[in-house]
């Protein structure tokens, strides 16, 4: 259950007016809006969603049906530098579980947390369509290949500043 | 043409025909569980999740789920090789390996196809139990219907009767893998989203996941109880539906033997809802009339076409999706609440009692009606007008307790003066029947006329939307019919754009009107039996000696001697209700 209670802006409601415009409010794109309202917004609360099935006319149980379906959109607010293992099965076979492990002990966050700074959030999702460089990492829009546990720190100190 | 050999035998089936189908043709029942074909509505619900019907297809590596893979020429398919079978088991051993095992005390034991599948397949150990993760999805119980959710197995029939069949829109598939389920937007309750509490999801679950709130074990005390005077009515529907509960043939009428069960459970007085419904006439009748008056006298601000207002789970529909058009409906309140209010008064007073020493009960084949009894403006002091609504199903469970058998039972008569009613109360039952009802009094209160043939067999069928034009003496009456809120949300949409052309719409919120409503016996997707509940009730109205409302002899005695006439202000406070804007409100400051 998520009870996250947001107020939405008007003119957050003629941002996600103009985005199921774009896709001339066609149930079939509700993929495409979706994305683009959490590039929009960060994540999709259930404000979002609301809004989202008045304009496309779409049950927000279904659209609630998407967004839990699909790893890659989130209810909750992702940390400025959004952390995403890759535990499909070629990364999985390949050690992806330990290198999430490190990932939680160094943030000390579980998946789907956020720090309480917000710099850093943990997620898993399934197969990023690049098994030839499993184990795979994903940083914001950086990708990393072949990771290793004991790359983490590496990869974390990156963004230390 | 497509020729293909099944089990040995030759078939020629159509072209784009599932294996399934053919083999059916061939009188080969590959067992189903997911599958649910609704012939009638044209809407098949195939996942091929379940994968429980599977065959072996010569040539394939893999076996084919007969309920989605289409047939090719030539084909060579066995349906209980011993693969199959092998298959077949494991498969229900996965499914049932999450699944709680109580059958003995489950409400759906008996009656559930999951537990008839396991029986036929001679699943007798689940291999691993002991390392088998239990779902544990919380329960969510409503005015009318209980999620059990660790009893769901994903066939999402339920999905396709809320989204598909009546555009409703309260459940979907959510999550996946281990987490999947069938849930409601945010997971919120579901008395917080925009169920109907149609109960259409329940009339085609498979197992216990979805369930009628169970209201015996209070009709039960209330018969116990020595200080109570227990008065029971029963739905037009419910005779036509509850010997299937018997292992009668449906359409089987059982009225008497209804009656007679009633009584011998304990009920002091039992009366028919066929009464209310002749009295909704009166009123919604009138109501009808003076609109049609108005809008003949030029009045711009009538309210035209009138809805009617007698399905609670249409009303439900129309106030959480379309709250703008909340004054089109009839007020008149719907026959189950007509009937308690004149029951907890006109009645009471007859017998001499207080209204909190009476106990109304009412059958009914619907689970919305459960909701609607317990809704505030149909109290009066906390004390509501209708305090318990069962269902067909939960009677049949009542008289089984009690060691009753329907076909054993000799037929009796309804108890006066509530029992007495019309052929028109009775064809309430089914789509189509209100609308007819409604017509055969308001014909002759417009036109002062005898209405010489009562049948008005252009409004009768199975259409999911049907138009009529009834000459009233000269007024051509426009008269259109929905049943399944999928229908009812096409008509509605057309009034808001302004393109309806009907004086009056009767609207069901179930497909077939009540007789296929939530709370009967499940019909498994056969339409067959809808036809022949609503030819039961058909066949009740003519086998009646009196077969228009305003001719009750009990309906006139109550407006003679208590309510004045219809649309008095007594009738008005008794019989008349209003509607709520209930739109789920959103979360939204701007």
């Amino acid at each position: 259950m998520c009870d996250s209670k947001i107020k939405l802006k008007e003119k957050d409601i003629a941002k996600i007016k103009e985005i199921c415009e774009f896709f001339d409010n066609k149930a079939g794109e509700l993929i495409s809006v979706l994305h683009r309202c959490q590039s929009e917004f960060g994540y999709l609360p259930p404000e979002i969603q609301d809004v989202v099935s008045d304009f496309m006319n779409v049950p927000v149980a279904k659209i609630y049906g998407v967004v839990t379906f699909y790893s890659f959109f989130t209810m909750k607010p992702k940390g400025k530098y959004p952390i995403s293992i890759c535990t499909g099965t070629a990364c999985y076979v390949r050690g992806a579980e330990k290198v999430l492990d490190e990932f939680k002990k160094e943030l000390n966050l579980e998946v789907g947390e956020t720090a309480a700074d917000g710099k850093f959030s943990l997620s898993s999702l399934r197969c990023v369509g690049a098994c030839g460089l499993a184990p795979v990492v994903l940083v914001g829009e950086k990708t990393y290949g072949r990771v290793a546990p004991d790359d983490v720190k590496e990869i974390l100190a990156a963004y230390e500043n | 043409m497509i020729k293909l050999k099944i089990d040995h035998k030759f078939v020629e089936v159509e072209k784009g025909t599932t294996i399934y189908h053919a083999a059916k043709k061939l009188d080969i029942d590959i067992p189903i569980l997911c599958y649910m074909n609704l012939e009638h509505l044209d809407i098949e619900n195939k996942p091929g999740g379940c994968r429980i019907c599977v065959v072996e297809v010569e040539g394939r590596r893999n076996l084919a789920p007969s309920c989605s893979t289409k047939v090719d020429e030539g084909m060579v398919v066995r349906t209980n090789s011993m693969r199959v079978i092998n298959a077949r088991r494991t498969v229900m051993e996965f499914i049932l390996s999450d699944h709680p095992k109580e059958c003995l005390t489950c409400s759906k034991s008996g009656g559930c196809d999951l537990q008839d599948l396991a029986q036929q397949l001679g699943v007798r150990e689940i291999p691993n139990e002991e390392t088998c993760e239990m779902s544990t999805y919380r329960l969510d119980t409503s005015p009318s219907i209980i999620r059990n959710l660790d009893k769901c197995i994903m066939c999402r029939r339920c999905e396709m009767m809320c989204n598909e069949v009546q555009t409703v829109g309260a459940l979907s598939a959510i999550h996946r893998g281990f987490e999947a389920a069938v849930g409601t937007a945010f997971e919120m309750n579901l008395e917080a989203s925009t169920c109907t509490y149609c109960g259409q999801c329940v009339a085609v679950c498979p197992t216990a996941a979805l369930t009628e709130v169970d209201h015996t074990p209070q009709v039960i005390r209330a018969i116990a109880d020595p200080k109570k005077t227990v008065i029971v009515q029963t739905a037009p529907a419910v005779r036509a539906a509850l010997g299937e509960e018997f292992g009668m043939e449906a359409g089987t009428l059982v009225t008497g033997e209804m009656v007679t069960a009633l009584r011998n459970l304990g009920f002091d007085h039992v009366f028919d809802t066929d009464f209310a419904a002749d009295l909704t006439i009166m009123e919604e009748g009138t109501e009808l009339l003076g609109r049609l008056k108005k809008h003949l006298a030029g009045d711009k601000n009538v309210k035209l076409p009138m809805l009617t207002s007698c399905c609670p789970g249409w009303v439900n529909f129309f106030e959480t999706q379309f709250p703008d058009m909340k004054d089109i409906p009839s007020t008149a309140r719907s026959p189950q609440q007509m009937f308690g209010p004149i029951a907890k008064t006109y009645f009471a007073d007859k017998l001499g009692i207080k209204r909190e020493d009476m106990v109304v009960v009412s059958i009914m084949p619907c689970l919305a009606k459960k909701y609607e009894a317990q809704r505030d403006e149909f109290k009066v002091d906390g004390n509501p007008d209708v305090d318990f609504s069962i269902t067909t199903r939960e009677l049949a469970h009542l008289i089984k307790q009690a060691n009753m058998d329907i076909k054993k039972l000799d037929k009796s008569d309804f108890d006066q003066p509530m029992g007495e009613s019309s052929g028109a109360g009775v064809i309430f039952g089914t789509t189509g029947g209100v609308i007819e009802a409604a017509l055969r009094t308001a014909y002759e209160i417009h036109t002062g006329k005898n209405l010489e043939k009562v049948d008005f067999d252009q409004l009768r069928g199975m259409e999911g939307i049907r138009e009529a034009t009834v000459d009233f003496d000269g007024l051509d009456l426009k008269i259109g019919i929905a049943h399944g809120l999928g229908n009812a949300r096409k008509l509605l949409e057309d009034i808001r754009d302004g393109k309806s052309h009907y004086h009056a719409i009767e609207i069901m919120a179930c497909p077939g009107g009540c007789i296929g409503g939530g709370g009967q016996p499940q019909h498994h997707g056969d339409s067959a039996i809808l036809k022949k509940r609503a030819a039961a009730l058909y066949r009740e109205d003519a086998g009646k000696p009196i077969r228009k409302s305003h001719e009750n002899p009990a309906i006139k005695e109550l407006y003679e001697t208590f309510l004045g006439e219809p649309m008095s202000e007594k009738a008005h406070h008794l019989l008349h209700t209003h509607y709520f804007d209930r739109k789920r409100k959103r979360n939204i400051g701007v």
